[in-house]
């Protein structure tokens, strides 16, 4: 049978079977098992009524809880047995074996990377954007440019930026951009300005955001020491403010390693095979997609903020840059926060543009890629569904987060 | 807001500045590709894509047809005539040109070259020349032409072509084009019939366990479907429905369930309450309230969950390679397509930058024309 037959087959009969069951199983409800009529005609509608929300959620929870709940348990389970020993139960073996290769250790270490870069970044640049094209005519059409990204899947993006990488041998016209704009530095003082001063300055900004945003963190547990209050979630502030921490003498590092780092000026860089690196790169890609989203949410919220806030800041003499800082981004915390945990979301799942592009060589394997190289590569389902496991445990705080805030919000 | 007090703010043109930046450094990538997909493989490895947009200036050295094999003799004097381009060379229409490497634009088209005791050498814009000089100086070898042409920016259909009608199955995309639509249509059909019933359900009746329902919802809106594979590819292959279609709309119906859901589901909650009281006081039903009501009502949530699923489920790769593609590669999607030709033509551009293009070009049209609702979407859609 020709697919795009059984195709249209398939839409006629999921749509009018949905329908048909609602239909009839709403008149069945009402004609048939509590008939709206005779002696009981009150208890009877009554009953109806409490049994007709469930028809009509039934094929939705039966679908959910096949196609995402009954999973979770299931990989649980399947990540504790042994798919050679015929399912036996062998605890803890398959997560021991994971941990003790060196591959998932290298992908743990690049999706923690991931996820402070890529949602840092997306939202910084969302942010820029948003503000920048709510002052200017043209802004809505800026808009869709950069929002476009997001309609171009992570394969799409992946060709498109290996383009950008592509490298040709020294003799040859470069046809990547980044090679080409690459062999223009030669060691002079351009090469001073944009390769070394520009990271250095761009390093040291992000240490002192990461310090600043770990501070507010730990401070309150400062302060409750000193007025005897609690703080709350402890160990996650404390976590924090040691990431924090870790991710301040890193960058401190890496500006010693800018100014000592011996460029090899004129020779074009295959550069996806440049390992640590490279994964910056790849996180370039979902960077690109990914601030569209944040730009629009991020402009709707800053179009929300009472204007009688900023005019009073005007009045009061602020600059544009105070008038951003310090009147606008606190009044769309919360929105940054969700664009923030979003796009978490989203960097914990990526499989394609690595797959696509590097397929985890030169050490940028990810977890999501790591689990399918395990499940349908080296056929191994139980390592496989450990490192599902690793994900879903990364994702639970955010799924509790959300929870509780959904949760609030309906009271 | 920037005008209050009379004060126009000084920062425009830099916020003008800086927002083009911004929009070139984000559309650059995919212009560049765009721009590839119109070139022909010798242009693309010859040139980088941004040369293409403009007309290229080249300069070639040739040399004038062998005088013992050619010339002629008129007026006392011997002349070479011909034209530099041989059959299919030319490089485009010369401006200057010259015979010495060291002054290669020594003259302009048309002009004639004196080159001493009455040897002249005449290049005209489309390469015909005439070389003309006595017995002695039109004899050896042909004289050198340094030739500086101007060829205009040229773009084919052709890779198009190719990759629609290719008879190699690697590289053709039509099938896969095909295979990839008859993924979406369903998965994007389905779920929003089942989830709007569900969403009624959640928004309009009143039922105990319905907030823990909400909760479960939002709680699955951020589960990695990840872990989904291996169960459900167990219990499809369990209950025989195997890799293939069925399977994957099964799939996208489930996976994008949640979001359906919960998109509708705030969407019906702010519809005005009247509207559905006074419909249950003139005796209309759920069903009818349902069908007759909420659904026009909620036709702009309705047409926002169709563009995220369409988009999702035309640019997904990983539950088409678990759910779809067999061994037999009959039913393979595009984006995979894409990945096994960035591993068997990872050289090849023409045909890499065209099958990503193709692949691009419906999400970016559904985009553009349906934008709003995809704003509109987003903004409901991400848990506040």
């Amino acid at each position: 049978m020709n697919p795009a037959f059984q195709g249209l087959i398939t839409i006629i009969v999921g749509v009018g079977g949905c329908i048909a069951y609602f239909y009839f199983s709403n008149q069945f409800l009402d004609k048939v098992l509590y008939p709206a009529r005779g002696p009981h005609a009150g208890r009877n509608i009554n009953r109806a009524n409490m049994i007709r929300p469930w028809l009509f959620l039934f094929p939705a929870m039966f679908a959910l809880g096949l196609y995402l709940a009954y999973p979770v348990f299931e990989t649980l389970r399947l990540s504790l047995t042994d798919r050679d020993q015929g399912g036996a139960f062998v605890g803890l073996a398959n997560y021991n074996q994971m941990f003790a290769e060196p591959k998932f250790w290298e992908a743990l270490r690049n999706n923690l990377l991931w996820l402070i870069v890529v949602p840092a970044a997306a939202t910084a640049f969302g942010l820029l954007a948003a503000q920048l094209t709510d002052r200017i005519k043209w802004g809505s059409a800026a808009k869709s440019l950069i929002f476009m990204p997001m309609a171009i899947s992570f394969v799409g993006a992946g060709v498109i930026f290996k383009l950008v990488y592509e490298a040709r041998p020294a003799d040859q016209n470069q046809i990547g951009i980044l090679n080409a704009v690459w062999l223009q530095f030669e060691g002079g003082i351009g090469s001073l300005v944009f390769l070394q001063l520009l990271p250095a300055l761009i390093l040291l900004s992000f240490a002192a955001i990461v310090a600043y945003v770990g501070w507010i963190f730990v401070r309150p547990i400062a302060e409750s020491r000193q007025n005897s209050g609690g703080a709350g979630f402890v160990p996650l502030r404390l976590f924090v403010g040691a990431a924090a921490l870790y991710l301040v003498y890193l960058s401190i590092s890496s500006l010693v390693g800018v100014f000592t780092f011996d460029y090899p000026y004129g020779e074009p860089q295959t550069w996806l095979t440049i390992p640590f690196w490279n994964s910056f790169l790849l996180m370039v890609v979902l960077i690109w997609i990914q601030t569209g989203f944040a730009m629009v949410i991020l402009s709707a919220a800053l179009r929300g903020i009472p204007e009688e806030t900023v005019e009073a800041a005007i009045v009061d003499g602020a600059n544009p840059f105070q008038i951003f800082f310090k009147i606008k981004v606190p009044q769309i915390m919360g929105t940054i926060v969700v664009v923030w945990t979003t796009i978490t979301i989203t960097v914990l799942k990526v499989f394609d543009i690595v797959f696509a592009m590097t397929n985890g060589q030169w050490e940028t394997q990810v977890l999501a890629n790591y689990m399918f190289d395990k499940l349908f590569r080296a056929n191994d389902w139980g390592v496989g569904s450990a490192a599902a496991i690793v994900i879903m445990v990364m994702v639970s705080p955010i799924l509790v987060w959300n929870v509780y805030n959904a949760r609030k919000e309906m009271k | 807001m920037d005008n209050i007090a009379g004060s126009k703010s000084s920062l425009g043109w830099a916020v003008n500045i800086s927002v083009v930046l911004l929009v070139a450094l984000w559309v650059f990538p995919t212009v560049g590709l765009l721009v590839s997909s119109f070139r022909t493989a010798d242009q693309i490895s010859g040139s980088g894509w941004w040369a293409a947009l403009f007309p290229s200036v080249q300069t070639e050295r040739y040399r004038v047809a062998d005088p013992d094999d050619n010339r002629i003799e008129r007026d006392g004097l011997f002349v070479v005539e011909g034209n530099l381009f041989e059959e299919g060379t030319r490089i485009g229409e010369i401006q200057s040109w010259g015979t010495s490497s060291r002054a290669v634009d020594a003259y302009q088209a048309g002009e004639v070259a004196d080159l001493g005791d009455g040897e002249t050498l005449t290049v005209d814009a489309s390469g015909n020349y005439v070389w003309s000089g006595n017995d002695e100086q039109i004899s050896g070898r042909g004289q050198r032409a340094f030739v500086t042409a101007v060829s205009p920016p040229e773009f084919t259909t052709k890779n198009y072509v190719n990759i629609m009608t290719s008879g190699d199955a690697g590289d053709n995309m039509l099938k896969a084009f095909f295979n990839t639509l008859t993924v979406t249509i369903p998965a994007t059909i389905i779920p929003i019939v089942v989830a709007a019933f569900a969403a009624y359900a959640l928004a309009w009746m009143d039922f105990p366990g319905r907030a823990l329902l909400i909760a479960a919802v939002v709680g699955l809106l951020v589960v990695p479907l990840q872990l989904a594979l291996i169960p459900l590819l167990k219990l499809h292959v369990g209950i025989g429905i195997g890799k293939g279609y069925l399977g994957v709309w099964l799939a996208h119906t489930g996976f994008g369930l949640p979001l359906a859901i919960y998109l509708l589901r705030n969407y019906m909650v702010g519809l005005p309450r009247d509207i559905i009281e006074n419909a249950r006081v003139d005796g209309a039903t759920d069903f009818q309230i349902f069908t007759k009501i909420i659904l026009p009502l909620s036709f702009p949530a309705l047409a926002s969950f169709a563009i995220f699923q369409f988009l999702w489920t035309w640019n997904d790769l990983l539950v088409a390679k678990v759910f779809l593609i067999d061994a037999t590669g009959q039913t393979t999607v595009m984006t995979d397509q894409i990945v096994n030709l960035l591993g068997t033509r990872g050289g090849n551009w023409e045909i890499l930058a065209t099958a990503a293009f193709v692949s691009i070009s419906v999400p970016l049209i559904v985009f553009f024309a349906m934008q709003k609702y995809l704003v509109r979407g987003l903004l409901a859609g991400s848990v506040k």
